[in-house]
């Protein structure tokens, strides 16, 4: 087994850790304003405030309360968007993959026509006909990114298909579906959680981009995105409201990216070059 | 050969079929458009006349053969928002999209392409590590965020270029490297990739022994070697340009088509985001396909 980047995991995993558990450490309530301390800075600048350790918003929301309650809100829409896409494409690539013939042809006509279209562009018209909101968001990212698992589980299923021991299992009589599941998926595992966390970041990007133009996660829910949006209007004033959401997109969409490439790495090493 | 083109083109086809099929769903699922377009005195007699003139009372099948007669003339509805043709509303705002796109390509060339040469010749690899970083950088930094950060710095804090606004040279600079950044950094990691392959192979080697200069040997035999992949990628990138030019737009007031569709989807002018959507995707479609093309007839070992 590959050494996964230790920094990185670290990172993901406490992410993963304050999106699940943040609203126990969170000092304040994320919506609770206060107008007595209105766009306070970071503590340790001059009129910063021990209490409130990133700032406050122009609202006087705790910043720090604010980004924990982004964490879960961007990490859980972009999780429940890989792992519903993630479950259509492997069961498409493993029905396509595995029957060959006509369903093959169709799913990957399929899968090629969804890859070949501009994804944000689709996500820009799901979204002006169905409106903004999490649900559709999580809608938008689960039809753009499907495809790429039918995909990689199809090729995958094509050359594990002709090993000797799915070729024996087969002679010996075993069914097509225990096949399939049994021995073909477990195969293709690694590159599957490899593509699922490389796409983790890209959700993230994309549901921030979308809650920054508007379009995406709506108050009073709040996502790292959409503090970013709020902030920008005071961004002359308060450099914090938008420089905290900003570092922490990167900083954990690089940590995602870091694992699944070195994930992916491990079954591909061209790929890691 | 014809037979890659056949199935190249009839697979851009069958896209944009579905593509069509997409949009047309879509803007049924928006509802009906009657209250929006109509004024609110309208009889419903009115209602009912415009309903029949657009075929909003035919059978669902029918009404897409029609939408996708509409969009083979050029008919793609009238904006609720400007009451004028969507179409022309879209072909004009294409012009300054395509401006920030070839001018951010630039950008992105003249920072990715050295980066990677360099890096690929570098001999201890420092600067290979210095591409990596940049690229995964590059490639996790969304562009909203680099646009804000850039405006920070450069219009609030230094001055030394407005953060928003079109026209002028100095409003091309803050928005064009935002989009080029991005695009710099896959150019950067695929030139390396790429140079480093042909610096390795025998012909290199080769050269080396019979004591051509390096400088010679990497700017003329390596690059030329490497540069049928990197070509095809960067038309690849335009494609990708254009549609996070969208995104960029929105920050910097750029009148574009990005700007163009927020605006529509925040106002609920469908037909607007249908011609935007339809016609920036058919712009991604057709240069994927050209490149793709051009890419078979320059090197025959793809032509499957």
């Amino acid at each position: 087994m590959t050494r996964l980047p230790a920094v990185s995991v670290t990172i993901c995993v406490l992410l993963v850790i304050a999106a699940l558990f943040g609203w126990a450490l969170e000092p304040f309530t994320p919506d609770a304003a206060d107008f007595a301390a209105v766009l306070v800075p970071p503590f340790g600048l001059e009129g910063g405030l021990a209490q409130h350790l990133l700032g406050t918003d122009q609202l006087g929301r705790d910043m720090l309360s604010r980004l924990i309650a982004g964490t879960h809100i961007s990490l859980m829409t972009a999780g429940a968007a890989v792992a519903v896409a993630g479950t259509i494409g492997v069961v498409l690539g493993l029905i396509g993959g595995y029957l060959g013939g006509l369903v093959e042809a169709a799913t990957m006509r399929l899968t090629d026509a969804f890859l070949a279209l501009p994804f944000i562009l689709m996500a820009l018209a799901i979204v002006a006909a169905l409106g903004p909101g999490i649900g559709n968001i999580i809608l938008v990212m689960i039809l753009t990114n499907w495809a790429r698992y039918a995909r990689l589980v199809r090729s995958e299923v094509l050359s594990i298909k002709q090993r000797d021991f799915v070729l024996l299992a087969r002679v010996a009589g075993v069914r097509p579906l225990v096949i399939a599941l049994r021995h073909v998926l477990p195969n293709a595992l690694t590159s599957i959680l490899a593509l699922a966390v490389l796409d983790v970041g890209r959700a993230i990007v994309l549901e921030s981009s979308l809650s920054f133009l508007g379009l995406g996660i709506q108050p009073p829910d709040v996502s790292w995105g959409l503090i970013l949006a709020e902030g920008r209007t005071y961004m002359s004033v308060a450099w914090w409201l938008t420089v905290w959401p900003g570092l922490l997109i990167v900083l954990a969409v690089i940590s995602f990216n870091t694992v699944g490439e070195r994930l992916r790495g491990h079954f591909d090493p061209r790929s890691a070059l | 050969m014809a037979m890659f083109i056949t199935r190249r083109v009839g697979q851009t086809l069958v896209t944009l079929l579905l593509l069509t099929l997409m949009i047309f769903t879509l803007a049924r699922l928006t509802g009906d458009p009657t209250p929006l377009v109509m004024p609110s005195e309208a009889t419903d007699a009115d209602r009912a006349f415009f309903r029949q003139e657009y075929g909003l009372d035919r059978p669902l099948p029918e009404q897409y053969f029609l939408f996708l007669g509409n969009v083979l003339h050029g008919n793609l509805g009238i904006s609720f928002r400007f009451r004028e043709p969507a179409l022309g509303l879209v072909l004009q705002a294409l012009g300054p999209t395509m401006q920030l796109a070839g001018i951010a390509m630039v950008v992105a060339i003249v920072i990715g392409m050295p980066l990677g040469i360099l890096a690929a010749v570098s001999p201890v690899g420092r600067l290979a590590i210095f591409v990596r970083g940049y690229a995964s950088l590059g490639q996790a930094m969304p562009s909203f965020w680099v646009a804000l950060m850039l405006i920070m710095l450069f219009a609030i804090t230094l001055r030394l270029f407005p953060s928003s606004g079109y026209g002028s040279v100095a409003n091309f600079v803050l928005p064009s490297v935002t989009l080029g950044f991005y695009a710099s950094a896959s150019i950067a990691l695929l030139t390396r990739a790429n140079m480093a392959e042909a610096l390795r192979s025998d012909f290199v080697q080769m050269e080396r022994v019979l004591g051509i200069p390096w400088r010679r040997i990497v700017l003329k035999h390596a690059l030329r070697n490497a540069a049928v992949p990197i070509v095809t990628y960067l038309g690849l990138q335009f494609g990708l340009l254009l549609s996070g030019a969208i995104v960029t737009e929105r920050v910097f007031a750029w009148p574009g088509i990005g700007q163009l569709v927020v605006d529509a989807i925040l106002n609920r002018d469908f037909p607007v985001v249908q011609a935007s959507v339809l016609v920036t995707a058919v712009l991604f479609m057709a240069i994927n396909l050209a490149v793709d093309l051009i890419y078979a007839v320059l090197d025959p070992r793809i032509r499957t």
